[in-house]
């Protein structure tokens, strides 16, 4: 007789106390956890999920799929982030995007998503005066996170390109594909992330999200990280203002810092508890707003199909207009499909196609299960209409279709509301203050926009280690790493 | 340390944040910015070289002292002048 499998003790070995426990596996966590290990401290990588990566992942399906969630595209300041923090192999594999395509009712464009190339479009096919083209090129550049940020980026784009919808539309669109910010968030979130991609273009790594992962979790064991998936970070105990220790699956573990990858609204009311807080801090807090989560639809093209090159990125709709409250409907048109060629995954011969849309989450939340799987299908079907446009006979090359909605990024992400791009603008304030809360306990993630995406989350993880290695190092001021 | 020494510190440092700019044609008065490609970023990661090698501090307010290479020379030989050279 057979005795049942008992479950598995994710937390066997585990030592009784860390410098620091990172909560949660996102590029901004992972980094973190890789910089502070380098950096001499005992660190705990604790993960909920069985992957590390968080929005940075991938899945498989039957028929030799591999679905990509959020690998195209970045900017190239990704390569030097990945160089310096992560290992030059990783670097070496970042490769550019150079066909992106806008296809609506007011043009349809190809570009190679560069300062070079923009110039020129907008002064050949929108017809803007090339003295005003470098004059919002340099007001976007000299955009600081510390500067005023009353105007916002529909203000901006009314000073530069007064009516011109359809420029608005141009050099919209793909930030909002790239973060979920909208004409109504201030102009310095659109300047810092525009600049960033303008200054070389759109980026993606050759090998695919799995192979990045698997790198990165190489690197942060041969650093000394201690990486542990399926484990659920339950609370973070606080005394006297100061950071005790963590709760992980009902096991107490004590440490001196705490960097915390979850959503920072969780973390301040869930992890910690708002008690423990200043009221007025908790003031801001309930002020902090979400921003929007995601609809997607991953295709599977056939084993032996090919599709043509029809662009990398392919920014499709059918709206007259750019307009945030249609990019958040539920009807919506407004579709960033992601080309997945072979040459993203060398030595396979197989394509995918990833179908990206802004959502909200209440739309999604409250319906039956009826609804809800009715919608869903409504979804893919929709997408792949849209979709055989550009690829004519779409539905007989494809085996394999499937969406995922605001649920879904909830469910994998424990990030309230499924938000696929952290928080609106002010959540970043209210990170980067919550060392001053509570000693020893860090944010770094998703936050305020900039600190959004591979390189935005990656680069804070950088700023918040720097951060957590100061208090650590004025624990201890005898640790000198040589 | 001497005031080489530390020049050599600095130089050993700015090598491994832009391993692919000519350190050696740094000139000492101009900003380092104008000359190699250096982010916010890459100031940050001095900034945690410092920390991490010799345990010295460089507070926020401070960091424009770092914008020249005789400016980081100025500032730190002070804080490097009783220590010994990395044997």
């Amino acid at each position: 007789m057979t005795k049942p499998p008992r479950p598995r003790n994710w937390l066997k070995d585990i030592q009784s106390a860390y410098d620091t426990v990172v909560i949660g596996s996102g590029l901004a966590g992972m980094t973190s956890a890789n910089l502070l290990a380098k950096l001499g401290h005992k660190v705990l990588l604790a993960e909920h999920h069985y992957n590390l990566g968080g929005m940075a992942t991938w899945f498989k399906r039957k028929g030799g799929h591999i679905m990509d969630i959020s690998l195209h595209g970045f900017p190239c300041g990704m390569i030097k982030t990945l160089r310096k923090y992560w290992s030059k192999d990783i670097s070496n594999r970042v490769i550019q995007l150079k066909n992106v395509r806008f296809d609506n009712p007011q043009f349809s464009i190809n570009t190679s998503f560069d300062k070079i190339d923009f110039t020129h479009i907008l002064k050949e096919r929108f017809g803007i005066l090339r003295e005003v083209i470098d004059e919002f090129f340099q007001t976007a550049r000299g955009m600081n996170f510390y500067d005023d940020i009353v105007m916002t980026t529909r203000e901006l784009f009314e000073k530069f390109f007064p009516g011109r919808t359809d420029v608005w539309r141009f050099l919209m669109e793909p930030i909002t594909y790239a973060n979920g910010s909208t004409l109504d968030d201030p102009a310095i979130t659109y300047g810092i992330v525009f600049s960033n991609f303008m200054d070389k273009g759109v980026f993606t790594y050759q090998g695919g999200t799995d192979h990045l992962i698997k790198e990165m979790k190489k690197e942060l064991l041969k650093n000394g990280v201690d990486i542990r998936t399926h484990c659920m970070v339950e609370k973070i105990y606080v005394e006297d203002k100061t950071v005790q220790g963590v709760r992980i699956n009902g096991q107490d573990i004590s440490c001196k810092s705490v960097v915390s990858n979850s959503n920072i609204v969780t973390t301040i009311e869930q992890l910690v508890g708002e008690e423990n807080f200043d009221p007025e801090y908790i003031k801001d807090v309930k002020n902090v707003r979400l921003n929007n989560s995601s609809c997607q639809v991953y295709m599977g093209i056939k084993k032996g199909e090919k599709i043509p090159h029809v662009g990398d990125l392919l920014f499709s709709s059918e709206a007259d207009e750019y307009c945030t409250e249609k990019i958040l409907s539920k009807d919506i048109t407004s579709r960033t499909f992601s080309f997945y060629y072979p040459e993203i995954r060398p030595g396979t011969d197989r394509y995918s196609i990833v179908s990206s849309t802004n959502a909200r989450y209440k739309d999604w939340a409250n319906l039956s299960e009826k609804e809800y799987l009715h919608d869903k299908h409504h979804l893919e079907q929709t997408t792949l209409d849209a979709l055989d446009t550009y690829v004519p006979g779409i539905r007989k090359k494809i085996d394999h279709v499937e969406a995922s909605t605001p649920n879904t990024f909830k469910r994998y992400t424990l990030h309230p509301s499924g938000t696929s791009f952290g928080t609106k603008f002010e959540g970043l304030q209210v990170s980067r203050d919550l060392p001053k809360q509570i000693k020893g306990l860090f944010h770094a993630g998703s936050v305020g926009i900039i600190m959004s995406g591979w390189l935005g989350a990656a680069n804070y993880g950088v700023i918040v280690a720097n951060e957590t290695d100061k208090f650590l190092r004025e624990l201890s001021p005898s640790l000198v790493t040589v | 340390m001497t005031i080489d020494e530390v020049r050599q510190i600095i130089l050993n440092i700015l090598e491994d944040i832009a391993p692919d700019e000519d350190i050696s044609s740094i000139d000492d008065n101009t900003k380092l910015r104008d000359q190699i490609d250096l982010d916010s970023m890459d100031f940050l990661d001095i900034v945690m070289e410092l920390r991490k090698r010799f345990n010295i501090e460089v507070p926020e307010k401070d960091y424009e002292h770092l914008a020249t290479l005789a400016g980081c020379i100025t500032y730190l030989q002070p804080l490097l002048k009783d220590r010994l050279a990395a044997s």
